[in-house]
């Protein structure tokens, strides 16, 4: 399965809704994807991460990076998850601490730090 | 003799094949279901890090990965040809932003892969390396009499 990615605004928020499987060969998409919006001058991003099927370090890695570079202009990253089996690997990796993981896209897009 | 051998073009495209056979073949040997998603991405990982050695490496072989259904346990080695020097080989400062990135992802797929398994050994010589990793299984259950 391929990865899909769609993207639109709400508020001031930009949530990337993503489906489909992360990894070694579509994760640079993904990237893609976050650089692209980062460098139109979007920095609070939502990522939708509920129609994921499977995530791995290289997806990690992407999510991280995208990170830096929101955080670079004083921005955001959250993620929204509820699947145990993707929210066990930002566990594991420690990652829970570093992303705000979120339960549905309406509470990351309300939440303020 | 592995009960299933594979062997890929170290391109990413084929990794998700791997993840696929590895649990097919795991499910088969009698690995619990709930372990599957374990099985799947541990060696998605695997195969993720031999990739990118034999890519960075420029090896043409293919990555090798052996499925073996054992007694009462269930096995998977990835195998890469890269040559693995020992850490600390490069003088400091001889390591590039490009290659410390890469570091930092292969060190994430092993962190990953150790999260997950628990039975792991992790080992690499002049020929290349090896990642074995093996999940219990469940015999299935004895016919009524």
């Amino acid at each position: 399965m391929d990865l899909s990615l769609s993207t639109r605004t709400v508020g001031d928020r930009t949530v990337v809704e993503v489906g489909g499987e992360i990894d070694v060969y579509t994760a640079p998409k993904l990237r893609e994807q976050l650089v692209e919006l980062v460098n139109d001058g979007n920095f609070h991003l939502v990522v939708d991460m509920e129609g994921v099927d499977f995530l791995d370090s290289t997806g990690l890695g992407v999510l991280v990076g995208g990170l830096k570079r929101v955080r670079a202009h004083e921005g955001s990253l959250r993620l929204v998850c509820n699947q145990e089996r993707i929210l066990k690997i930002f566990r594991i990796t420690g990652l829970t601490k570093v992303f705000p993981i979120h339960t549905s896209v309406e509470e990351a897009v309300a939440a303020t730090d | 003799m592995a009960t299933v051998e594979l062997r890929f073009s170290a391109l990413p495209e084929h990794v998700r094949t791997a993840r696929l056979v590895a649990a097919a073949v795991a499910r088969r040997a009698g690995v619990e279901e709930a372990v599957l998603d374990e099985v799947r991405l541990a060696v998605g990982e695997a195969c993720t890090r031999a990739v990118g050695l034999h890519q960075s490496n420029g090896i043409s072989a293919p990555v090798r990965v052996l499925l073996t259904e054992e007694e009462k346990q269930f096995s998977i080695e990835v195998g890469d040809e890269a040559p693995h020097v020992a850490p600390g080989h490069k003088a400091p400062g001889a390591i590039g932003a490009a290659d410390e990135a890469e570091a930092e992802e292969d060190q994430m797929g092993l962190a990953v892969i150790s999260g997950l398994v628990d039975d792991v050994e992790v080992s690499a010589g002049e020929d290349g390396g090896l990642i074995r990793m093996c999940w219990p299984t469940t015999p299935p259950a004895a016919l009524p009499a």
